[in-house]
């Protein structure tokens, strides 16, 4: 694999039981700081060091759960703020409505994912509960609200999407996992279609040429598969998540 | 799910590598209350496991579904269907103009699928496929999708939503090649947007709770199955009553989607399928 583990620069959880602390950091510049999401763990890399304070994702189908449990974690956050807002408070029942469905489908599929990982391995294996600042987005704003909650199920799918052949089905636990992102991206692209049509009614948007992909010389007919890297990337450059965690093993085929 | 399997992973403590009492990370779940059988929890997240062994048919996930070939081509026929169907209703005239613009979209898209699978099967357009009847009299049924709109986006929502559990229920079975299983899923992503919007446009919400529909009642088999829509079973763990504070058993059933078998989506779209 191409991440193997190579050399004291990385490390596994493991070696620090019990040791569960996770640096939080004040600023939202973390683009390129290098520490984060390194694609793989190896003596090609920038040679920054693993810190060894801060939580890591872990490798392959725990990484890939804790991965889908951070995004999830970041939504319910999200539409927990959303329903507190001046927005959805005056917003049109319709709406409300679907609003509110979401913030409970994304708590729910949060929880799920908290108590999955949490019956299976070590508490200092399971990722913590992030930390997030949402204070430069107008949750008074129709158009802010809708326009990062598109943002954030497109970007869910897409994770999705893309963890689905990284999960490792040799085992029948795997075979489960497969199948329960499975249940979860229909949902998150259901609520992606959703929001878009709120934003552009009765148009294409609901899945637009902007968010869909070609194969094989096609149009724009395909969702999207996008790696754990570039999805953290983008989770990162938001600005919105406090809590410095690293992905240096999670698999990548 | 094969329990007795589950169990022998679980009593394995080498792929567990658990230490502390799972019994705890329950207490998570704001309205557990109730004593949750945690010899049904079937994860094992070991990162390396000295127990891997070859993906095999032998789990239920597994049995019943053949080769990437069959799913391609089982895939194929919905797509086919879907394609006609589009086009059909935008010949037709019974679409209205509002509505034109989605559906054209949809159309565009499944065209698409019918393309790609074509030619990740290496066939030519019309190979493979069948021959039509949206009214439904091969499943005795007398409907008129292209002068009656209410029916045409009846069918349409049954189709999406049809697609998108007979995606899912396939991952699996392609889950040995990681080219095929990502095009399926972006694939599946899609049809799950055609569904939402679809259903939206019909006074329904986006996503199916419980096995509730608008359906006429010959396509109750669409929300149904071995896993119906209205299951509260997740990774062999029971959350009915779980989510109160999150909107309950219905808003659980909303979050996740549920897979259909091959015979179970063959058997719904044989009601459309002359021959």
């Amino acid at each position: 694999m191409k991440n193997k583990i190579e050399n004291n620069q990385c490390r596994s959880n493991s070696e620090y039981n019990g040791r569960r602390r996770f640096l939080k950091i004040g600023g939202v510049a973390l683009v390129g700081s290098g520490l984060l999401f390194m694609g793989g763990c190896s003596s090609d890399d920038d040679g920054q060091p693993t810190n060894p304070d801060v939580f890591d994702l872990g490798s392959g189908n725990l990484g890939i759960l804790n991965y889908a449990y951070a995004l999830e974690q970041l939504e319910a956050a999200f539409y927990t703020k959303v329903v507190q807002g001046g927005y959805f408070s005056s917003a049109s029942a319709t709406e409300r409505e679907i609003f509110t469905d979401i913030q409970n489908h994304e708590i729910i599929h949060r929880d799920f994912f908290k108590t999955a990982i949490s019956a299976a391995v070590d508490a200092n294996q399971v990722l913590p509960e992030l930390e997030f600042d949402f204070s430069s987005v107008d949750f008074g704003s129709r158009d802010a609200v809708l326009g990062l909650s598109q943002v954030l199920e497109d970007t869910g799918v897409r994770a999705y999407n893309g963890a689905g052949q990284l999960i490792d089905v040799s085992n029948d636990a795997g075979k489960t996992y497969l199948l329960l992102t499975g249940k979860i991206v229909s949902v998150e692209a259901r609520h992606a279609s959703a929001i878009r049509d709120l934003i552009n009614p009765g148009s294409s948007y609901f899945a637009g040429d902007d968010i869909l992909v070609g194969i094989g010389g096609t149009g724009p007919a395909f969702d999207r598969a996008a790696t754990p890297q570039e999805v953290l990337n983008e989770v990162i450059a938001t600005g919105f998540l406090k809590t410095q965690f690293t992905a240096n093993n999670l698999p990548t085929s | 799910m094969n329990f007795t399997k589950i169990l022998d992973i679980l009593s394995n403590e080498s792929i567990l590598n658990v230490k502390g009492s799972r019994r705890d990370s329950f207490q998570q779940f704001k309205s557990v209350g109730k004593n949750v059988a945690l010899a049904s929890i079937p994860f094992a997240l070991a990162s390396v496991s000295p127990k891997t062994r070859a993906a095999t048919n032998s789990m239920a996930m597994g049995a019943m579904m053949g080769s990437n070939e069959d799913v391609l081509k089982f895939a194929l026929t919905l797509e086919y269907l879907e394609r006609e169907f589009y086009q059909m209703g935008l010949d037709s005239g019974v679409i209205p103009a509002e509505d034109e613009e989605v559906f054209t979209t949809i159309s565009k898209h499944e065209n698409a699928h019918v393309t790609f699978l074509l030619g990740a099967l290496g066939l030519q357009d019309g190979d493979l496929k069948p021959v039509f009847d949206f009214s439904g009299a091969p499943g005795g049924l007398n409907l008129d999708p292209f002068n009656d709109y209410a029916v045409f986006m009846a069918l349409a929502q049954g189709f999406e939503d049809t697609g998108v559990r007979a995606y899912k229920g396939q991952a699996g079975a392609l889950a040995n090649s990681n080219d095929l299983l990502t095009y399926a899923l972006q694939i599946h992503s899609v049809e799950a947007r055609h569904a939402s919007e679809v259903r939206r446009m019909r006074g329904e919400k986006g996503w199916i709770t419980k096995s509730e529909n608008t359906l006429p009642s010959a396509f109750q088999a669409i929300y149904g199955g071995a896993t119906p829509e209205s299951n509260t079973v997740q990774g062999g763990v029971e959350l009915s009553g779980m989510f109160n504070s999150q909107g309950g058993d219905k808003a659980l059933t909303e979050a996740f989607d549920e897979p259909l078998t091959m015979d179970e989506v063959n058997t719904i779209a044989s009601i459309f399928i002359a021959s």
